[in-house]
């Protein structure tokens, strides 16, 4: 074990209960008015605000320690209660002590020498080092055998059974044991049997647990606030005292004049769900205690718990200085590591420079700028906000002292510098799922108001454009920006840990526009392929074709102009995945199956998702693994430039007559469509006939709508692929699916040819009405409209009953997402939390924060998956490929 | 019915008990004391089932399971007998 970087151990955690000895003793006043404030607004003395409780208010000390505001902590009070009551928390503990012990003698329910063996075999336990659970097992194995037995062993009193009417009331044979009761049995309990109870005796009773004293809490950790109208509003905790010490007044005063019992018992009760909610306020089995709004009192345990409670919102988290939030916005003009940033937030956020003899006349300059310095010309230009003394003391700069404060600084002093180009921030979009959810990028001030970076970086974000909101924040040390710059930086992240592949690429437009240029090699006029490469930083231009005395250029040519110099790869695009022997059905040349890359020149091949898109992105990857992820996000950049210049000067659109297909197309779809309909109707008719053949494991139900699920299935894909005979590359949608820029093939059928069978839960829709789906519809309709199969295509409009069923198959896919994220949400978080200070060490072992081994190997190979190749150590193949290429 | 040897069963890894004189060469090789060890429960079926061949295992014998792994082909996993946790 490394006990190094230990500094210091926890042995062990001791809890204790408080007796109600110990919280008059801490208390510095009883508290016995219901009040706070007298009308001139001072505390009331013996009120809930009593100044010995604490100050709040500026100009007032402290009866206790004298301190003002910020000096006094705080010191607790006490409320006498009235009668006992029950406290909240201990409501299990008690009813087991209640049930193993004797309602007479309050000896455990166990014979003399089961004592003595029991004792035995629980000291042999080493509380530190047996695991809890074992001790835990053990005791409740004693505790339920004493309160198996109702006659006492030691004085023969027979104890009848004790029932908990949740959440505070306890029945002995029907008839409530009142508070007071329980505590005069806890009490009778001797000290010696409290370890089977698992109480140590030095340091609890159990009668503690029924409260006669109430700790009232320092006036610090309920501060009442003042509103802007003057009006004084308490602490949800404040309330509930104050309510507390209403009813044991009126509990007091009732029982020492005699009223009548049911009165009594009647204010007992109250008094309990004050102090139960006091704790609780959502204990199960009572309502919750309410604000005068409606609003539920917000009281002990409800500040603790949850997510918003203390521990999860205050302790494990954090809000953070340096940091800002604003919507996100596209700029395929920046690098992928960059990140623009409005200059409204690059004058807030700040850099911290330590004055140095390099830095100091530089410093000074900037300091005498002020706090808002542009160029001649309007541009940004950082200035400074603070100076930090060497002794910590903060000085604000402002335009009328920052002449003079130029002058004071001097070697130590730190000059809190705004944002300038070229800074390393880090930027974060929720939910962090993954590391790249927080990537370093570089700074670009930029007008506007909105952070902006290039599109490749949506994918690794998880990000969109419509309304998302990102957070940034400002690398404060030396040693934070450089590990920034050298392993959060987006360059440095291409490769996802995930599959071992770049997660970073071209998206959407970029692919589509990408395709265009190198799809059967297009001719760009001089014009064009100028306008296209003025993009883009290149050498010198391609070899131009000449055509009647003009200048032509091929698009790959052009596209070739990015490709580093020595990048040899081979693969089949996206566009020819599905081709067999060789042949590609969408190029004319059959040598361009393969995309081809030779010296960083490309021969061959469509250019699409699988070259560059995020996840599969071959090209990517190649050139990440060869030369590096300088050269890779010199590359998506470039990708990114010479996409947008081409696109944005061709053109590109879809509309709704690019889903128009002929006549013929239109009535074979309808043919096919009747055929099957025919078909299920057989089906149906068989199936109540009683000839329909179950299939092998499922009743003749099932067997029917497995057969018209894949008949209607079918349908679909016939027309499908009817469609898409009309529907040929120079489709703006076909090549929007075939490039794998966005939308599948499937989503084009849907819009020409048909949407097809609807469903929820993977069957046909089936609910709604008694055996049927809609009034329209006969009961126990089992045919094909009936069930949810829509025959019209978007591009036709659905009917009504359609319109519906497609509704319902859509607010499936809804429900299923929002089930599905708070879910894996969850089993995420636990699964962080259990993984979260689990290391790898230098021989690639996985221990645990106590060096006991999990994995002698990480990951049983010890490689990590960024650096493999999509999960394998070295891609062979291709290692021989680049070296020798196609003959081998 | 003949008794069933979970051992024998397919998703079952193999198990090895590590004889005595081997422990300190393995401890060795992986550079970790007893403690830092995996751990299995002395009332694991599979221990059950060594015991079967081996005779009364003691808390405190080292334990190699053989797996096939999808990164590494064959991956060797030792744990060390410890009292049952529950």
């Amino acid at each position: 074990m490394n006990f190094n970087n230990v500094s210091k151990r926890i042995e062990k955690i001791k809890f204790a209960l408080l007796s109600p000895d110990e919280i008059r003793k801490m208390s510095q006043i009883r508290v016995i008015t219901p009040d706070t404030y007298d009308d001139d607004g001072y505390p009331i003395e013996r009120g809930l605000m009593d100044l010995h409780m604490g100050v709040i208010e500026p100009g007032l000390k402290c009866a206790t320690c004298g301190g003002k505001v910020d000096e006094c902590p705080g010191h607790f009070g006490h409320i006498e209660l009235a009668m006992p009551v029950v406290h909240i928390g201990f409501i299990k503990e008690i009813k087991s002590m209640l049930d193993s012990s004797c309602k007479e003698c309050g000896r455990i329910k166990l014979t003399d020498d089961e004592i003595n063996n029991y004792r035995i075999q629980i000291e042999a336990m080493d509380f530190s080092t047996t695991d809890p659970e074992i001790i835990d097992m053990t005791l409740k194995k004693i505790l339920e055998m004493a309160a198996q037995r109702s006659i006492c062993p030691h004085c023969n009193a027979e104890s009848p059974k004790v029932i908990l009417d949740k959440p505070t009331t306890f029945r002995e044979g029907g008839i409530k044991i009142t508070p007071k009761e329980i505590r005069e049995r806890l009490e009778r309990i001797p000290d010696d049997d409290l370890l089977f109870f698992g109480i140590d005796k030095a340091s609890a009773r159990p009668e503690w647990m029924i409260l006669t004293v109430l700790p009232v809490p320092p006036i610090d950790v309920r501060p009442s606030i003042t509103l802007e109208t003057g009006e004084r509003s308490e602490d949800d905790l404040t309330h509930k005292l104050v309510d507390i010490i209403r009813i044991s007044q009126r509990l007091r005063e009732s029982r020492d004049n005699g009223s009548p019992q049911l009165i009594i018992e009647d204010l007992w009760d109250l008094l309990q769900y004050h102090i139960t909610t006091y704790f609780d306020n959502q204990t199960a089995g009572i309502p919750p205690a309410r604000h005068r709004s409606g609003r539920a009192l917000k009281t002990l345990v409800q500040r603790l718990k949850g997510k918003e409670g203390r521990f999860r919102a205050n302790l494990s988290g954090k809000r953070v200085n340096f940091s800002s939030r604003s919507v996100i916005s596209p700029e395929p003009f920046l690098s992928m590591n960059e990140v623009g940033i409005p200059e409204i937030a690059a004058r807030e956020l700040t850099v911290p420079v330590l004055i140095n003899s390099f830095n100091i006349d530089k410093m000074k300059e900037w300091i005498k700028r002020g706090t808002d310095p542009r160029t001649e010309d309007g541009k940004y230009l950082a200035g400074v906000n603070y100076l930090i003394r060497p002794d910590g003391r903060r000085i604000k700069l402002t335009d009328q002292n920052a002449e003079i404060n130029s002058e004071r600084i001097d070697l130590g002093w730190t000059v809190e510098r705004q944002m300038t180009e070229g800074d390393i921030v880090l930027f974060n979009r929720q939910p962090s799922l993954h590391r790249m959810s927080m990537m370093a990028h570089t700074v670009r001030v930029l007008s506007g108001m909105t952070f902006r970076f290039n599109l490749s970086d949506c994918t690794p974000y998880n990000a969109d454009f419509d309304g998302d909101e990102m957070n940034l924040h400002v690398i404060q040390s030396e040693e934070s920006r450089a590990e920034a710059r050298i392993i959060m930086k987006v360059q440095e992240q291409i490769m996802s840990p995930r599959f071992g592949g770049p997660i970073i690429g071209a998206i959407h437009d970029h692919i589509t526009s990408l395709f265009l240029l190198t799809h059967n090699n297009p001719l760009l006029s001089e014009d064009d392929a100028i306008h296209t490469v003025s993009y883009i930083e290149f050498d010198k231009l391609p070899e131009p074709v000449i055509k009647d005395g003009k200048k032509y250029y091929h698009g790959r040519d052009i596209f070739s102009l990015i490709l580093p110099k020595g990048l040899n790869v081979k693969f089949k695009s996206h566009l020819c995945a599905g081709s067999k022997d060789d042949k590609c059905e969408y190029e004319n040349d059959p040598a361009d199956t393969y995309v081809v890359i030779t010296d960083g020149k490309l021969l061959h091949g469509t250019i699409d998702d699988e070259a560059v898109g995020p996840f599969s992105g071959i090209i990517v990857d190649k050139i990440f693994r060869k030369m590096g992820p300088q050269a890779a996000s010199k590359f998506i950049d470039n990708v990114t430039r010479l996409a947008v210049g081409y696109l944005s000067h061709r053109g590109f659109s879809t509309g709704i007559k690019d889903y128009d297909i002929p006549k013929e197309a239109i009535s074979r779809i309808q043919e096919i469509s009747n055929e099957t309909l025919d078909k299920i109707e057989k089906l149906v008719a068989a199936f109540r006939s009683g000839q329909l053949q179950p299939l092998p494991g499922r009743s003749i139900e099932d067997t029917l709508e497995v057969e018209i699920l894949s008949a209607t299935g079918g349908v679909r894909d016939e027309s499908g692929k009817i469609a898409s005979q009309y529907l040929g590359l120079n489709d703006p949608s076909v090549i929007m699916a075939r490039s794998g820029a966005r939308a599948k093939m499937l989503n084009i059928a849907e819009v020409a040819g048909m949407v097809g069978q609807q469903s929820v839960r993977g069957g046909r829709l089936n609910r709604g009405y008694a055996n049927r789906t809609l009034p329209h519809f006969k009961e126990n309709d089992l045919g094909a409209y009936a069930r949810g199969f829509i025959k019209s295509s978007y591009r036709a409009g659905l009917n009504p009953t359609e319109y519906f069923f497609h509704s319902i198959g859509g607010r499936e896919g809804l429900v299923d997402i929002a089930v599905r994220t708070s879910r894996s949400g969850y089993m995420q978080r636990r699964l962080i939390n259990a993984f979260e200070d689990l290391k790898v060490d230098e021989k690639r072992r996985v221990e645990d924060t106590i060096g006991s081994v999990v994995q002698f190997k990480y990951g049983e190979d010890g490689i990590d998956p960024t650096r493999s190749d999509e999960g394998k150590t070295v891609d062979v193949d291709y290692v021989a490929y680049d070296e020798f290429g196609d003959e081998q | 019915m003949s008794k069933f040897n979970v051992l024998e069963h397919e998703i079952v890894p193999e198990h090895h008990l590590v004889p005595v004189e081997e422990e300190e060469s393995v401890l060795g090789k992986l550079n970790v004391t007893k403690d830092d060890l995996p751990k299995i429960g002395i009332n694991d079926p599979t221990i059950k089932a060594l015991e079967e061949i081996h005779g009364k295992l003691e808390p405190g014998r080292i334990i190699k399971i053989v797996r096939k792994s999808p990164t590494a082909g064959y991956y060797e996993y030792y744990r060390v007998i410890v009292k049952s946790v529950i």
